[in-house]
């Protein structure tokens, strides 16, 4: 199965990526935005055919690597 | 006395550890990440530099290399585990300081030497120096520490900041940040402060001609310590 993940900043954390991509957009035009948060997006094709089971094996990847619980969050956010 | 340092695949400062362990009385040893065991040692270092190309977040995926189950347990059992600048992220992902390291503030690798300041004498590493301010280089994109407020809590009430960035005069004031960190840290150690995780190099400054002495103060009184 195919399972997406998304990680994003925690709330808090400041994310200075996001806020020259605000800035450099502002400066294109693009006048109407509040922030931008910067994330990373996964793709993980898993040896399971079970979607629970799928969704579990990614959740422990980004809980062990693929994020960092200080700082970010996870969301699993399609499994096909 | 016995020291070894970790090579990672895009480690680049660790043969300047090397030289600088060697040349003040250790005998050290090079260690491939991928061993299993670590030899002998009084002291283990994960050196600075690029690990795994900083892919995903810095130092995460040295975290998880064959050899670092070791150094866990090495630190778990008290053992002296020092990490400099990439091994400070080495180590933060590892979970054996708290925190982590963000990109710089501007977005820019800054290269550039630092004084830092030694909050806390009371351990293995700072023992019996007799000086404060200390002149270091840096060179990082990602040395902008940060941790959440209940780790802050904790860190300042069991004394673990170990250095804070500052002027020449020891003052830490914002403006002598150079990344963002929070409160201007430099360096943390775990809570039994026998594990050492900063972003300033000292084996960069060891020679007078080259560079500076900070960091033969440093190497002189640390293996005298452990002596």
């Amino acid at each position: 199965m195919k399972v997406s993940a998304i990680i994003t900043l925690k709330k808090d954390v400041l994310d200075p990526q996001g806020k020259v991509i605000h800035k450099t957009l502002d400066g294109m035009g693009f006048k109407d935005v509040n922030e931008v948060r910067q994330g990373k997006y996964f793709e993980i094709d898993v040896k399971e055919n079970d979607p629970k089971k799928a969704q579990k094996i990614v959740e422990d990847m980004c809980n062990k690597l693929l994020a960092n619980l200080v700082i970010e969050n996870y969301k699993i956010i399609e499994i096909q | 006395m016995k020291s070894a340092v970790i090579t990672f695949p895009g480690s680049n400062c660790d043969r300047d550890m090397h030289v600088a362990l060697n040349k003040f009385g250790f005998k050290n040893q090079m260690v491939w990440h991928n061993d299993n065991e670590l030899p002998k040692s009084d002291l283990v270092v994960l050196p600075g530099g690029f690990s795994y190309g900083d892919y995903l977040r810095c130092g995460s995926m040295a975290s998880k290399s064959k050899i670092m189950q070791s150094v866990i347990n090495f630190a778990k059992s008290g053992g002296l585990v020092m990490g400099i600048c990439n091994g400070f992220q080495i180590l933060v992902e590892s979970g054996l300081v708290p925190g982590v390291l963000l990109r710089n503030r501007y977005l820019e690798f800054i290269c550039k030497n630092v004084f830092v300041k030694i909050d806390n004498k009371d351990n293995p590493y700072f023992k019996n120096l007799n000086k404060e301010v200390f002149e270091f280089h840096i060179a990082h994109n990602e040395g902008n520490y940060f941790c959440t407020n209940d780790q802050l809590k904790e860190i300042e009430d069991n004394n673990q900041v170990a250095i804070y960035y500052c002027n020449n005069n020891g003052k830490t004031e914002e403006k002598f940040n150079p990344n963002g960190s929070l409160k201007n840290i430099a360096g943390i150690f775990n809570k039994e402060k026998n594990v050492l995780g900063m972003m300033p190099h000292p084996e960069r400054m060891i020679d007078k001609s080259l560079s500076g002495e900070d960091g033969s103060f440093f190497f002189k009184n640390l293996i005298n310590n452990i002596r």
